[in-house]
């Protein structure tokens, strides 16, 4: 688009010269930043849009951020757009879930079930679980968008957790960029929070068990947990209130946690500029790649709406939690199978594996339920949150890095990334067992055993796996590199053959 | 205008194309009465055509040179980080005022915990509610439909979910009635005389993670939860033979009435469910 645009014809005075000013004053004025001089020296007018602009600049004074902004270069590699990915997520998630509000009804008051689906015709349902019947059933487009909602929130955990091991594993984390780990780190665990609050609300069978086996672990923390499960559900479980106390926090406090968390995030990423990859001209003290206008911004965009494409593929196409199948919620009632959606799936199969571990220390009981529901997650999170702390003490390195590391180059950060992982792969799978029994034709009792050996022997294989790996990579040419050192052979023009220098 | 770039612009037209009939046509869909797969896939090209045409756009027809843009040290260094601390202290004193400092933290403090109090309307404290059930000495043992259970509605290896009578549903009153036979069940004590005519009746909540105990696996007098795969044995009160629960399920004092219902002689002798650090303190 052109910015600038001449008047036709030229204006002359009297004598018939142009009212132009000299190029020399034109010069000056340029060189000066005088842009109205300059204007008025090359007789042109401003366009609309730079008249907005200005109009715009006069009130906010943002003119020169606003270029610097458009300017500003990313780095082209798409290993730097998961981070994106899981904020095109978040953005569905809070279009289809407004939607979602309209319908909702976050209370557990008894109903009877009117609706079209004839197996619950008659069945005494909560106000909650007939809403979300009458949303998927009655209301045109409800079942797309609830079912768009649950696919979203089930591919946001995963992205944020691949946006989290690029960042891991190249060790963007490090100095100066500890604190945005830290909210990033906080993003996931508000993200989990985000997707188990949301997975309660219809108030079915599944999700209420789900419900009820969090109440357990909130009441094994040794001396505050019955005081604390009686707070957070407003009494012993089943309580009328855990509901409309889920629902505020999923639609209201945790969605504003989320915003702002995420504004800090992108925000430091604006201020700290982005890590990037050694490629090409990449040094510590530049940025090399595209301009955020148009390139980059054109690319993002275009992603999101590929994102959005998928995500409603999935739920027009693929179901997704049909509640109506689970029965509502009865607390003498239970399913079997009983999986919860993936990303809690790793806390359940902890639970499953953890032996009968139940010890009384002076009268005060430790629940079974408290180390593998409590403890072993409390420790894991709190490793990987505070992981550039822990690696800084290892390494001893304290030095600001905008060059990204290639996996391999730090195998004790890979090593250990790949244990966590492992041992999250270890426990999700767990978390199946019983389907994985019936699957495999095995009792489940057997099963159980497997997993109990490798949830500990292949955190350990893994880990020294990844090691040698890393340490038999190092001296090799990275991507991109051409090898050092040996000879080339070059073909002469006599049609011989000649050594060259690399 | 290359032979590239114009095929490119001819792409991205027909994407933006596809994307306006596309959305036309999931008007039209809606107005129809809908269809959640042919909404979900209209959607889903609808979104696609306008994502592939920006992308298309911005990598065929917008530059792509690479850029490179200068990055400078983060911080001020120590005299921006001094001006800051001066700022903040400088005019208000506090180096001078540490009387004062130390009221308006207690003020703060006092204030935080006045505000903090209204916390605990969130909920009751637990009391006795986590040692209780709703069963009485005298209670009937009744169906969800809160109907007298008859010993012979029951064959032998069958099960039934009981509640109190008064409160069928009842999530911490949900017991397992079992028709195990008289020759098969190895209780010792009390427990022993509390299964009339070969019933024997067990918490249903299980004392894992508080999931209903749903399995039977009559064959081997064995109990299982679906959550975690608590097993119990039947035969011998209940204990755990498998998986991560720990303590039995407690088991209900029960008589046959002559009548063939059933009544409870009390409470569950423990609590049910889940357990809590004090359940052994406060028995």
């Amino acid at each position: 688009m052109r910015l600038r645009r001449h008047r036709e014809p030229p204006r002359v005075d009297a004598l018939g010269r142009p009212l132009n000013a000299p190029a020399r004053e034109l010069r000056e004025a340029e060189a000066r930043g005088d842009v109205a001089t300059a204007r008025a020296a090359l007789d042109e007018e401003p366009t609309e849009l730079e008249r907005i602009a200005g109009w715009l600049d006069e009130r906010t004074g943002l003119a020169s951020l606003v270029r610097t902004t458009l300017r500003k270069v990313f780095p082209d590699h798409w290993s730097f757009l998961l981070g994106e990915l899981a904020l095109f997520c978040f953005l569905i998630l809070l279009a289809t879930g407004t939607f979602l509000t309209f319908f909702f009804v976050p209370s557990a008051g008894d109903t009877t079930y009117q609706g079209p689906y004839a197996p619950l015709q008659g069945a005494t349902v909560s106000q909650a679980y007939d809403s979300v019947l009458h949303l998927s059933f009655e209301v045109k487009a409800g079942l797309l968008m609830r079912q768009v909602h649950h696919w979203t929130a089930v591919v946001f955990v995963a992205v944020i957790i691949a946006h989290l091991a690029r960042v891991f594993f190249t060790g963007a984390f490090r100095r100066p960029r500890e604190l945005n780990w830290l909210l990033g780190f906080g993003l996931l665990v508000f993200g989990i929070a985000e997707g188990f609050t949301g997975y309660s609300l219809p108030d079915d069978l599944l999700s209420g068990t789900g419900a009820r086996i969090a109440y357990s672990a909130v009441i094994s923390v040794p001396f505050l947990g019955p005081y604390l499960a009686s707070l957070a559900f407003g009494g012993e479980f089943p309580t009328a209130a855990f509901l409309p106390r889920f629902f505020v926090l999923h639609v209201l406090l945790l969605p504003a946690l989320f915003a702002g968390t995420i504004a800090a995030h992108v925000g430091l990423v604006f201020l700290q500029k982005h890590t990037q990859l050694k490629v090409g001209r990449a040094r510590e003290d530049n940025v090399v790649g595209r301009h955020f206008w148009p390139g980059q911004a054109f690319v993002s965009g275009g992603l999101f709406f590929l994102t959005a494409a998928v995500l409603a593929l999935l739920g027009g196409l693929v179901q997704i939690n049909p509640v109506w199948a689970y029965g509502p919620f009865q607390p003498a009632v239970v399913s079997s199978p009983a999986q919860p959606d993936w990303y809690v799936g790793w806390l359940d199969g902890a639970l499953r594996i953890f032996p009968p571990f139940e010890p009384v220390i002076l009268g005060i009981t430790i629940p079974s339920v408290f180390i593998p529901g409590v403890v072993v997650p409390g420790i894991l999170f709190t490793i990987v949150g505070v992981w550039p702390f822990i690696e800084r003490r290892v390494t001893g390195d304290r030095a600001p890095h905008h060059l990204l590391d290639w996996p391999w180059e730090a195998p004790f950060r890979a090593a250990t990334g790949s244990a966590i992982l492992a041992l999250f792969a270890v426990l999700t799978l767990a978390g199946g067992n019983d389907v994985l029994a019936a699957f495999l034709q095995l009792p489940v009792e057997g099963l159980t055993w497997i997993f109990r050996i490798l949830v500990i022997a292949l955190p350990v294989v893994v880990w020294l796996v990844v090691y040698a790996l890393c340490r038999s990579r190092q001296g090799r040419p990275a991507p991109g590199e051409q090898p050092r050192g040996g000879v080339a052979l070059v073909r002469n023009r006599a049609g011989g053959w000649e050594e060259a220098d690399r | 205008m290359t032979r590239r770039e114009r095929r490119a612009e001819r792409l991205v037209l027909a994407c933006f194309g596809v994307t306006l009939l596309t959305g036309l046509g999931l008007l039209g869909v809606y107005a129809m009465g809908g269809d959640t797969q042919l909404q979900g896939i209209l959607l889903a090209v609808c979104l696609g055509g306008l994502g592939a045409g920006i992308v298309v756009w911005a990598q065929e027809l917008m530059s792509n040179e690479e850029r490179e843009e200068e990055r400078h040290p983060m911080g001020t260094g120590p005299e921006g980080s001094a001006a800051v601390a001066e700022a903040l202290t400088d005019e208000a004193g506090f180096s001078r005022r540490r009387m004062l400092q130390g009221g308006l933290l207690a003020a703060v403090g006092g204030r935080a915990a006045a505000l903090a109090i209204p916390v605990l309307s969130l909920g009751p404290a637990p009391g006795r509610s986590l040692f209780e059930t709703p069963w009485k000495k005298g209670s009937r043992l009744v169906g969800f439909d809160n109907q007298p259970v008859h010993a012979d509605a029951i064959p032998q290896d069958g099960v039934l979910t009981v509640f109190p009578e008064g409160y069928p549903g009842s999530a911490d009153g949900q017991t397992l009635l079992i028709h195990a036979g008289t020759d098969r069940l190895q209780l010792q004590g009390d427990a022993a005389t509390w299964a009339p005519g070969g019933f024997v009746a067990y918490s249903k909540v299980c004392t894992h993670a508080g999931c209903p105990v749903g399995l039977y696996r009559a064959a081997q007098g064995q109990l299982i939860c679906p959550c975690h795969q608590s097993t119990f044995d039947v035969m011998r009160g209940a204990v755990p033979v498998f998986g991560p629960a720990a303590r039995p399920l407690p088991q209900l004092p029960i008589q046959l009435e002559t009548d063939g219902t059933f009544t409870a002689l009390g409470d569950f002798g423990e609590p049910v469910g889940p357990s809590f650090w004090d359940m052994e303190l406060d028995r």
